[in-house]
């Protein structure tokens, strides 16, 4: 079972995106639970979503607390909340941004993780090119196909297309592709 | 009136009308066979049938009776009534027995409204054309049935409610309600102290906030005028839509009155001015009942023991100013004295 | 068709083949997204011949699906929490009179303190109505158990709720296969009332019953419920032939049969348990669950068939009965009542208010029940140090002030925000 922890704030589509990773797991034929970390978050409040991932029947229903791949979507949640708890030492680790990871002082947690699984990807950036709107949800999933290949990424187009039918899933999944692009050529790089 | 021999037959006939009406003295025998009452007619339904328990003289059950015959006849008997909690679902259904002789649902106390909601959403599913009405007594409407009503108004929900308003809870022993009168005496306003009885409050009169719920049709109305409770419950199921008509229906027991004294004291809530009888359609009102003769509340009041703290030792409390006060209020307000403006 | 897909969407779809006529619908978390579900599908005409009513209140709700059914249509609703206990006299009502309407629970905390997450108080609060009480471990359960539902309560003509975690199962996307039209057309009969109201044969309903005919009405009642405890296996049965997968039941057992210890407890815990169960069974402890579907009826002869082999009995549930202990615990103790060498019963609170019930905690819960086990009530996970200091406090001072505040005060204090 592979489990996933989306860090971000209300608004930015975190729970959609759980739902739309567990979307690509099903078309595969996988077992796959999405669920957010439930409250009365307001725009902005930091929200927690989970996704697990495997091959039979997941019976579990405890918050994701060793996570195999945290997913950042907003670093400004460092300061506020511990969003690396339980990360597995071979797990991953997605940050949307446009800084570094030594601009963002995640240096030492970088190192703790095997070499290639952490990496960053301006997905704002990207959400706002394509989508014209800050949701960088869609993006990061395209990123989390390239770096952990635990998902293809055309499984990841067909859950952001059921999730946004017409033209708002196109550009969603525009900017998955250039996330997924940017992410599968920085992973090859780093393996060569 | 003397002059009725120089008039035309059809004129002197509503001239006739008018006098009778006005002296309420009329026989059925004197009115044509399509304007008699429906309690007139071999062929009315007895939805609430005798034999129930209610006390000598209850305003209640006269209301109830004529008002559920009516719909019935205006809805050629296809029609579901549902109860609210209180006194006339107590007399009418001491089980095994049943006065009612249409298919009758008691829920609780408070749902009356909502409950006839729920069957009216039936009917329509059902592709059926019965009708639906609700009942209750000023409690069940007034207070704690009042959330309820107001959805039900509010969703234009296809149900005809009737509050029987006899102003208080006299099931339970004759406790106030907010439809309860200021200064009159109560189980739980007693005639003692410095403020004896019941507070003078802002006051609630239901058919006003009906009213502004803006629903097809509201009417008051009053055991002491039975061909207009008839005439205003053919109207109103003649309409579909929220509907509602509150009755003024004197209570021997809880107000300490003589039971042969049921029709006159309703009939002096009224020329008193202190129950204004009136029809609304969609917010606006559009009839009120003209007073004849303005009577002073005093003579309403000193009829029933839950006033009597208000003529002891024969001087008149300052509280029946107020309450005078009120009935004058009503008037100015609904324009209750001068020319009768009814057809 | 099997779908990914949140749990209150995949109700909706179950609840909308079960062909209501009668929906009356009021928001309260975290029931709301099954009715604004259902709701969408008459908008746009999915679901016909359906009235879907927004009212004013839950009390309102139950109260427009009293009338409903009581008129012969198929009625539904769904609420949770507060929403359960504003409709409560209701409740009791729809179950007296016979309706057999059928609910959905979000399950939700109580307040005060308010809380929006999920336990069992709220069912625990109504499981004397009269209803039939039951609890979905899935959402593929929940959906197989509402269609059960719509089919109990019209044989029984009794109301039935179907219990199924807030947030944990109604806001949770996951692998559900919903069954099409027909299967479900061909398991649920139309609505065939057994009393109505009705304009060419007017009867009463709902008329005062004195002292003499009350104890024989509520007698009846049980009666009817333990009918119940034969018909649910026969329909679950039914229906697993029907959509080719086991739901439902009045309880199911999971590595019980060597079992020296049984789990019982009931909703999607039992998920959790089974995973630890796995894990302690690898280790070599004799250990089992029991997921009881049906609460109400309560399954007397089962559970004691199932647990009186066991020696010791853990009892997990999302509720408390202030001042008593686990009702759930309770009623275990009840079914195993008089039964010689029975199994000792450990009894222990967990999850309430939505706090995770985690595998960590509930395999130090099976092993200190074998080991070193408690009187009482255990409260998993309970914060000591917080409540310590509290019942300290309160001894200390009169004025103390609301329990609530000063134990959020004292976390905040022992989790201060970092600066900035």
């Amino acid at each position: 079972m592979f489990q996933i922890r989306i860090h971000g704030r209300g608004g930015q589509g975190v729970v959609t995106g759980a739902e739309m990773l567990s979307v690509a797991a099903f078309v595969e034929g996988r077992h796959a639970q999405a669920f957010p970390s439930f409250g009365s978050e307001r725009t902005g409040a930091p929200v927690v979503a989970f996704c697990r991932i495997a091959d039979r029947e997941i019976r579990l229903r405890e918050p994701v607390q060793d996570p195999d791949c945290v997913i950042l979507q907003d670093p400004t949640l460092l300061k506020v909340i511990d969003v690396f708890s339980g990360l597995k030492e071979s797990g991953y680790l997605l940050v949307n941004t446009n800084k570094s990871f030594d601009e963002l002082h995640l240096r030492g947690v970088v190192e703790k993780l095997p070499p290639g699984h952490a990496v960053i990807v301006p997905a704002t950036d990207l959400a706002l090119k394509h989508v014209k709107r800050p949701a960088p949800n869609a993006a990061l999933l395209g990123a989390f196909a390239a770096l952990t290949g635990l998902v293809h990424f055309e499984s990841v187009k067909r859950a952001i297309a059921e999730t946004f039918p017409g033209k708002v899933g196109e550009a969603n999944i525009a900017a998955a592709q250039e996330a997924y692009d940017l992410v599968f050529s920085h992973e090859r790089a780093a393996t060569v | 009136m003397t002059q009725a021999k120089t008039l035309q037959p059809e004129e002197a006939r509503q001239k006739l009308k008018f006098y009778q009406k006005g002296t309420f003295t009329v026989g059925n025998r004197l009115v044509s066979e399509e304007e008699r009452s429906v309690q007139a007619s071999e062929d009315r339904s007895n939805a609430l049938t005798s034999g129930h328990r209610a006390c000598q003289g209850c305003g209640e059950a006269l209301g109830a009776r004529y008002a559920i015959d009516a719909a019935m006849r205006a809805t050629d008997s296809d029609l579901i009534a549902v109860n609210a909690t209180g006194c006339l679902e107590v007399f009418t259904t001491p089980y095994p027995e049943t006065s009612w002789q249409l298919p009758w649902l008691h829920s609780l106390f408070g749902n009356a409204a909502a409950v006839a909601t729920g069957v009216a959403a039936a009917m329509r599913v059902k592709k059926k054309k019965t009708r639906v009405i609700a009942q209750g007594g000023d409690g069940g409407t007034t207070d704690i049935g009042f959330q309820c009503l107001s959805g039900m108004f509010e969703r234009n929900d296809d149900v005809l409610y009737i509050c029987y308003d006899n102003e208080g809870y006299m099931n339970t022993g004759v406790q106030r309600s907010s439809a309860t009168p200021p200064a009159a005496r109560t189980a739980t306003t007693p005639a003692v102290g410095p403020s004896p009885g019941n507070v003078f409050g802002t006051g609630k009169f239901l058919p006003k906030i009906a009213v502004a719920h803006n629903i097809p049709y509201v009417a008051t109305a009053t055991v002491a005028d039975l061909h207009d409770l008839e005439r205003k419950v053919v109207k109103a199921m003649s309409i579909h839509g929220a509907r509602y008509i509150q009755i003024n229906v004197p209570c021997p027991l809880g107000w300490g009155a003589a039971s042969c004294d049921t029709i006159k004291l309703a009939r002096l809530a009224v020329e008193s001015g202190l129950y204004p009888i009136f029809e609304a359609e969609h917010g606006r009102v559009t009839q009120a009942r003209k007073i004849r003769k303005q009577v002073p509340v005093r003579e309403y009041l000193i009829l029933q023991k839950r006033f009597a703290h208000l003529f002891r030792d024969g001087v008149d409390d300052p509280r029946v100013a107020r309450l005078q006060a009120i009935c004058d209020a009503h008037i100015a307000e609904y324009g209750l004295l001068g020319e009768d403006n009814e057809v | 068709m099997l779908k990914q897909i949140e749990g209150s969407q995949a109700m909706a779809q179950a609840i909308a083949l079960c062909r209501p006529e009668v929906i009356c619908a009021y928001p309260i978390t975290p029931q709301t997204h099954i009715v604004e579900g259902v709701g969408a599908l008459v908008k746009t005409g999915d679901l016909e011949n359906c009235e879907f009513i927004n009212v004013e209140s839950e009390f309102a709700a139950l109260s427009v699906a009293i009338g409903a059914s009581a008129a012969g249509a198929r009625a539904y609703t769904a609420t949770a929490s507060q929403g359960l206990l504003f409709m409560a006299e209701a409740v009791y009502n729809a179950a007296g009179l016979g309706l057999p309407i059928v609910m959905t629970l979000g399950n939700r905390a109580i307040g005060a303190p308010i809380n929006i997450w999920n336990d069992h108080s709220d069912a625990m609060a109504m499981r004397d109505a009269g209803w039939i009480q039951l609890f979905a471990e899935t959402n593929q359960e929940a959906v197989d158990l509402h269609i059960l539902a719509f089919r109990l309560a019209e044989e029984l003509s009794m109301p039935v709720m179907v219990c199924v975690d807030g947030f944990i199962l109604t806001h949770a996307v996951e692998r559900v296969d919903i069954p099409d039209q027909a299967q479900v057309d061909a398991f649920l009969p139309p609505y065939d009332p057994v009393q109505v109201l009705d304009p060419e044969h007017p009867a009463s309903i709902g008329a005062m019953v004195g002292p003499e005919a009350f104890t024989e009405v509520r007698f009846l009642a049980h009666y009817k419920q333990q009918q119940a405890l034969r018909l649910i296996p026969a329909f679950s049965g039914e229906l697993a032939k029907a959509f080719g997968r086991a739901s439902g039941g009045v309880l199911r057992t999971y590595r019980t049969e060597d079992a020296e210890t049984v789990v019982v407890a009931m909703g999607s815990v039992c998920g959790t348990i089974k995973d630890v169960v796995d894990e302690m069974r690898d280790e070599g402890a004799k250990i089992g669950v029991v997921s009881l579907v049906s609460y109400r009826p309560f399954p007397v002869e089962e559970l004691r068939r199932i647990l009186a082999p066991a020696k010791n009995v853990v009892v997990v549930e999302k509720s408390i009965a202030v001042g008593v202990g686990g009702p759930l615990a309770d009623n275990i103790d009840g079914a195993l009542r008089n039964l010689d060498g029975r199994p000792k019963l450990h009894s222990a609170i967990a999850g309430l208010g939505g706090r995770p019930i985690t595998r960590a905690s509930l395999r130090r819960l099976f092993h200190t029940a074998v080991e070193n086990p408690w009187q009482g009530a255990h409260f998993l996970d309970l914060n000591e140090h917080a409540v310590g200091r509290e019942i300290h406090r309160v001894r200390k001072i009169r004025r103390s002030g609301s329990t609530a505040e000063n134990i959020l005060r004292q976390l905040a204090a022992a989790n201060p925000l970092p600066p900035g």
